[in-house]
């Protein structure tokens, strides 16, 4: 009888270059990612070395992280982020790389063009500079972020030195209730098995709520992978990923695309296979989820109250959430849904992609942005932008009162000119709460793009739920 | 890559978990298209106040720690952003070492592309450690990682593990993609098998 595998094993012995004795692998890379921020020092080595790019037609690149999400027709005011995006024009150009500069309408988040052109594909193995590239496994490649001296690894060699992950199942039993997405999932699953659960694995999740979900909702749980410690995420494709994928710019046709189907259709976990652990998780558990702390774990269904450092698990977590809940200003036993937001922020390679934004705009359709607030909607991509236009989003938006921006990362690092200010408040449907990373001083909540939109017009977070009609 | 063989030098006491590398090095500086210069501003913002005094209650604004050459932290040290930039900062700043309970494993393996070695040890170990760092002038570490042996300034001697393939090329200073390159024969035969059975690839 042949070996029974899990979908993470499968892709990994189909990638195997080879191995050493100590178990080091060499592993084949299918597709490479770049983006502006962590490939200038990659190219540079590459010169410095001679060295050239083993595979351009392999490669993608697009600046997201410095983009200005204003009018973009005088180019970027910020010198550095200026260079740094100049940089990696003139990288792109002298290597001979595929690539999407910043006025070409296919430009965006690096994670949302690759799904969108047909780039990623099920089975592959996917790298990129960047730790949110687990947002590919929800095609059942096995995607996962590197560091910059990695990503001069894979340009050189097409391949990297890894060792095999443990593999860990999320199972999702049951349907999520009415008004529960994709992002309270992830929340809630990152909530239970805490920031550093996954550190060392490689996720697989399954279960009815996962099948159930689109595409767009699948990235979702995959993109914050990275948020509960694991590298990669992985979902196995079936026909909502098949069709997604089909007539996509770079997906296979014709004949290629019957042979690639038949092979997808083989990337599942063989039953009986084993995982080294496994978690279970009731859909109709969750509720509309948000981050109360400065830790992506830090996490409460919109009923509940801010949570009290004496109930902490230990001595360390009691420190840290101390620390959270004086940078956050917040006081435990203050109701979620009564905390009034500054800002709010769509956007972001988790919640970016049109059906975010369809999900955001019904919300806001006829209502008006809460007079304290500004909002911002940031599509994931120019063709997400140029799709929502088309359908009117950015009518409703914009008749309601959020701002409606070009593509790019934005406010979800604030590397750009979106920025809190110290001491502003945001609900955000972004992936990272820490300290600073939407501006100095700035306050995170993470929520879904329901629960961003309806925080907008409240005023407060509130529960989408309960939002007056 | 700089070797790492032995390295003796004061260890800083940080006893945070999810130091995240936001924290480490915060976005503002990932801006750069170099690797140095970052050291100025490893935890920039628990670092500096906003008019860029040094808020003095920090450790490496302290007496013996502002030439730290080993940080000592709480769990998940590394978690969040896979930036490249934060071992560059903690390199630049002069640290080589890194000891906590445990790391997040992009940042974990940067750290051995750059030359700084992070070690995993349980948590009364890492606790132990702590206590001493807290020391200051005489918090002196000497970490060999031929021996796997960390020698604490009261001379207790603590083992380590470390990958051998990752220590062996630490203690070399080995490059990675000139001892690939030496595979490339592999690496034309896999992609021929590839393009020839899964063209879409």
């Amino acid at each position: 009888m042949a070996q029974l595998k899990t979908l993470f094993e499968k892709i990994w012995d189909a990638h195997l270059v080879g191995a050493q004795d100590d178990g080091t692998c060499l592993l084949y890379v299918d597709r490479h990612l770049v983006h502006d921020v962590t490939s200038p020092q990659a190219f540079e080595g590459l010169r410095m070395a001679g060295r050239t790019v083993r595979r351009p037609e392999a490669t993608l690149a697009v600046p997201d992280h410095n983009v200005p999400t204003t009018d973009r027709s005088k180019g970027i005011e910020d010198a550095q982020s200026r260079i740094q995006v100049e940089t990696l024009d003139k990288n792109a150009r002298d290597f001979g790389i595929t690539y999407f500069p910043m006025n070409d309408i296919r430009q965006g988040v690096v994670h949302i063009v690759g799904p969108e052109q047909g780039f990623t594909l099920p089975g592959m193995t996917i790298v990129c500079g960047d730790s949110h590239t687990a947002t590919h496994g929800a095609f059942g490649s096995l995607a996962f972020g590197i560091g910059t001296s990695e990503v001069e690894h894979v340009l050189a060699t097409q391949t990297l030195l890894q060792k095999p992950a443990k593999n860990m199942l999320i199972r999702v039993d049951g349907a999520l209730p009415t008004g529960v997405t994709a992002k309270d999932l992830i929340l809630a699953i990152i909530g239970k098995i805490g920031t550093a659960g996954g550190t060392g694995y490689v996720v697989e999740y399954a279960g009815q709520a996962i099948r159930d979900l689109s595409m767009e909702g699948r990235m979702t749980v995959c993109n914050m992978t990275i948020e509960g410690g694991a590298r990669a995420g992985l979902i196995a494709p079936d026909e909502t990923t098949f069709n997604y994928i089909k007539g996509r710019a770079m997906a296979p046709k014709g004949a290629v695309w019957e042979a690639a189907i038949a092979y997808w259709r083989t990337l599942r976990t063989d039953e009986g296979a084993t995982y080294d652990t496994t978690v279970v998780i009731d859909a109709a558990e969750i509720e509309p989820t948000v981050t109360w702390g400065t830790s992506p774990e830090d996490t409460i269904g919109i009923s509940g109250v801010v949570p009290d450092p004496t109930d902490a698990r230990d001595e360390g977590k009691k420190k840290a959430m101390e620390r959270a809940l004086e940078y956050m200003g917040l006081t435990p036993g203050t109701p979620m849904a009564s905390i009034a937001v500054d800002q709010v922020f769509i956007g972001s390679c988790t919640n970016g992609r049109i059906e975010d934004l369809r999900a955001a705009a019904a919300v806001a359709k006829g209502r008006k942005v809460a007079p304290a607030v500004g909002a911002m909607v940031v599509p994931g991509s120019g063709l997400v932008k140029e799709q929502a236009e088309a359908e009117g989003l950015d009518k409703i938006f914009l008749e309601a009162g959020f701002e409606w921006r070009e593509p790019g990362c934005s406010m979800c690092l604030a590397m750009n000119a979106d920025k809190l200010k110290p001491g502003e408040r945001c609900a955000s449907t972004s992936n990272r709460n820490f300290e600073g990373r939407q501006g100095r001083a700035g306050r995170t909540h993470l929520v879904g793009p329901e629960m961003a939109a309806a925080a907008a017009i409240a005023g407060h977070l509130t529960d989408i739920r309960k939002l007056d009609s | 890559m700089e070797k790492f063989t032995q390295f003796t030098g004061v260890a800083a006491p940080l006893p945070m978990i999810n130091v995240n590398t936001d924290m480490i090095i915060p976005k503002q500086f990932l801006k750069t298209i170099r690797r140095s210069g970052l050291g100025k501003n490893l935890f920039d913002e628990m670092r500096y106040a906003v008019d860029g005094s040094e808020i003095a209650d920090f450790v490496l604004n302290k007496a013996p720690y502002r030439k730290a050459g080993i940080l000592i932290a709480g769990d998940n040290f590394g978690c969040g952003s896979s930036r490249e930039h934060a071992p560059w900062a903690i390199l630049d700043f002069g640290i080589r070492c890194v000891i906590a309970p445990s790391f997040a494993d992009i940042f974990f393996n940067n750290c051995f592309k750059n030359g700084i070695l992070p070690i995993k040890l349980e948590q009364d170990r890492v606790d132990a450690l702590m206590a001493q760092a807290e020391n200051g002038a005489n918090a002196t570490f000497t970490v060999e990682l031929e021996r796997q042996v960390i020698t604490a300034p009261d001379g207790s001697e603590i083992p380590f593990d470390v990958d051998p393939f990752r220590k062996h090329c630490l203690l070399k200073g080995l490059d990675d993609i000139g001892l690939t390159m030496q595979k490339v024969e592999a690496i034309e035969d896999f992609e021929a098998r590839q393009k020839s059975s899964q063209p879409w690839f």
